[in-house]
């Protein structure tokens, strides 16, 4: 097993390599200055400027800066943001937490609701009840993240006022008022995407349920006398979850993707909103780091679905 | 027409003439008992006529600036209400519906494509099924969205000034989209190209001296058509809301060149005085994709070839 885990790390090693190149280029290949915020400045007279350029190596071919920059990151250093000039390591650290709370709880929520509702749509096929979760669930798919959070903003913050629609980041926990207030606060974010989360997942379910119902070894369970309950959670259920494991990686860029808009939409000041910022101010450093964090965090979280897969299903041999 | 002769009582024999059976034809039929999935072809339908007839009819210019009808709740002159501009809605919201679904068709044509001639080269060459394989999942693990943002930030002035601000926003936008969604249709592909490929058909066609480039075409394409299809349709809804995702971020396209996207981006500030102006592009992104989907879901039971029917 500890063998299997290592070597799934040493496969994520090149790819991690590969995205940082392919990132690294396109961000090297295009057509923007990267001196551009010091071009603007009319006291800077061209000379010193190219000599800021050969001081930053920006005069050697970019191949040879990818180099660099990848040795540094392996140090631990992603360089110092253009706007805030603190480094961008530092920035991404402080601001991840948010991210991830918001992603974890929502998956989270997600799961919570995706497991009884995929589980009884299945079992009770084309029933009122699947009927239900089934057009829930496409509509989960069809509304983009930012509709939805526009839109609970527009029925619970302006006609019901019932939540905040600004996330205030410099709320602190310290008693159960201020706990309330971080709560009603993160509802409508964590909701946007769990209900996404919950849609996908409740599509999952259902249809490896449905793919697993008919099988042998659960009329084998029937036959056996084991109760209704026994042969859906503990048969059905627990071999249909293996395939949604690896569904559920395939579909974390996409989450983050959400988590970027919902960010943006409700002012969490997460690694999403920072990006959207840093795009259009033009920090490059901000910018590569981030896409690299992004990067980062979706192979990891595939790396965990191939553990996890590798754990529920003892077919997987860790030869 | 196939013919039957069905032996009658008293020595007479009929002729029960039944039309021929097509793989089309049996897919439209079982299509259409699909409720949901017709549903979604007839608003699917309704929605791309208003995009395409919609303009013809309903005349009005989608730039003109007109302060004095600004924020205007949905009334007879304006039947969708206007923005902070005066601007009529209902124009926008059709033409930016053929700004959406073009993206969305033609990027998912760039996809398939490459994804089709990625996998199929994968799955019929044994030696290329590795490097390219490991491609494909290189793609899979990539941060869609960040990449997105930042290639169209990077690349957007260099392509509005060589080609054009529209034409140089569309295909950059249909390009970058193209490029990161092709792996589904690939894996899909040549998972269907390794099992076909030791079917009998392809080896007997390979006995009688067929070249590779046939048996691809002529042989397997064919047979792997119809889940293709299927992805395809469920990917131009996921390239639609690629697009708003990017305008209502601001980096899609320009303000005097609306989508439903960049409809609500503008909105988003006017959502206490005027929440209309947010909800029916919201809405009219809601309905497209929603149509696409059951039609894809349609699509799939129709072409299912273990379907009982």
């Amino acid at each position: 097993m500890g063998r299997y885990i290592l070597r799934r790390l040493v496969i994520a090693i090149p790819t991690l390599i590969v995205i940082s190149f392919v990132i690294y280029a396109i961000l090297a290949i295009s057509p923007i200055d990267p001196l551009a915020s010091f071009g603007n400045d009319p006291r800077v007279p061209p000379e010193v400027r190219e000599r800021i350029r050969i001081s930053l190596g920006l005069d050697q071919p970019w191949p040879i800066r990818y180099v660099k920059w990848a040795t540094s990151i392996a140090q631990g250093d992603l360089g110092y943001s253009f706007m805030s000039h603190t480094p961008v390591l530092g920035l991404i650290l402080q601001r991840l937490p948010n991210t991830l709370a918001v992603v974890g709880v929502a998956y989270l929520v997600g799961i919570a609701f995706a497991l009884p509702i995929g589980m009884l749509s299945a079992v009770k096929r084309y029933s009122i009840w699947d009927n239900l979760a089934t057009t829930l669930s496409f509509a989960g798919f069809a509304l983009p993240t930012f509709f939805t959070g526009l839109l609970f903003i527009i029925i619970f913050s302006i006609s019901l006022k019932w939540l905040p629609f600004i996330y205030d980041s410099n709320l602190k926990v310290t008693d159960l008022a201020s706990f309330g207030a971080q709560l009603k606060q993160s509802i409508m974010p964590i909701m946007v995407l769990g209900f996404f989360n919950t849609a996908v997942l409740t599509r999952y379910i259902r249809s490896e349920m449905l793919e697993h119902l008919p099988l042998d070894y659960v009329r084998t369970a029937r036959s056996k006398g084991l109760s209704e309950r026994v042969v859906i959670i503990g048969h059905v259920l627990r071999n249909s979850l293996i395939p949604v494991v690896t569904l559920i990686a395939l579909g974390v860029p996409t989450v983050f993707g959400g988590a970027i808009v919902t960010e943006q939409i409700f002012r969490i000041p997460g690694i999403g909103e920072q990006l959207v910022r840093s795009v259009f101010d033009g920090d490059i450093p901000m910018v590569a780091g981030i896409v690299l964090i992004f990067a980062v965090l979706v192979v990891l979280f595939n790396l965990l679905a191939d553990v996890a897969y590798a754990v529920l299903d003892p077919r997987i041999k860790f030869s | 027409m196939a013919t039957t002769d069905v032996p009658m009582l008293r020595g007479t024999t009929a002729v029960i003439v039944r039309p021929s059976r097509t793989l089309w034809g049996d897919a439209w039929h079982s299509f259409r008992r699909h409720r949901l999935a017709m549903a979604g072809l007839v608003t699917l339908t309704l929605i791309v006529l208003a995009t395409l007839v919609g303009p013809l009819v309903w005349a009005q210019p989608i730039n003109d600036i007109d302060f004095a009808h600004g924020l205007e709740t949905p009334s007879l002159t304006h039947p969708f209400g206007t923005d902070n501009l005066g601007q009529d809605l209902l124009a926008r919201a059709m033409f930016g519906g053929r700004v959406s679904i073009a993206v969305g068709l033609t990027s998912v044509l760039l996809a398939i494509t490459l994804g089709t001639a990625i996998g199929a080269l994968a799955g019929y060459f044994g030696r290329l099924d590795n490097p390219l394989m490991r491609l494909t999942d290189l793609f899979l693990s990539l941060p869609v969205l960040p990449l997105l943002l930042v290639s169209i930030f990077l690349f957007r002035d260099a392509l509005r000034t060589t080609l054009g601000p529209e034409v140089g926003v569309f295909l950059m936008i249909v390009g970058v989209i193209a490029i990161l969604t092709w792996m589904p249709v690939a894996r899909l592909v040549r998972a269907s190209f390794l099992s076909l490929k030791q079917k009998e058909f392809v080896e007997a066609a390979r006995a009688v001296g067929d070249t590779d480039s046939r048996i691809i075409f002529k042989h397997i394409l064919p047979n792997v058509l119809s889940p293709v299809l299927v992805a395809a349709t469920i990917g131009v809804g996921g390239a639609i809301i690629t697009e708003s995702t990017l305008s209502f971020l601001g980096l899609g396209f320009p303000p005097d060149q609306p989508t439903w996207g960049r409809i609500l981006f503008d909105a988003k500030d006017y959502l206490d005085t005027s929440p209309h102006w947010a909800i029916i592009p919201g809405l009219c992104i809601f309905l497209t994709v929603l149509s696409i989907n059951f039609i894809g879901d349609g699509l799939r039971d129709a072409l299912d070839p273990r379907k009982t029917s």
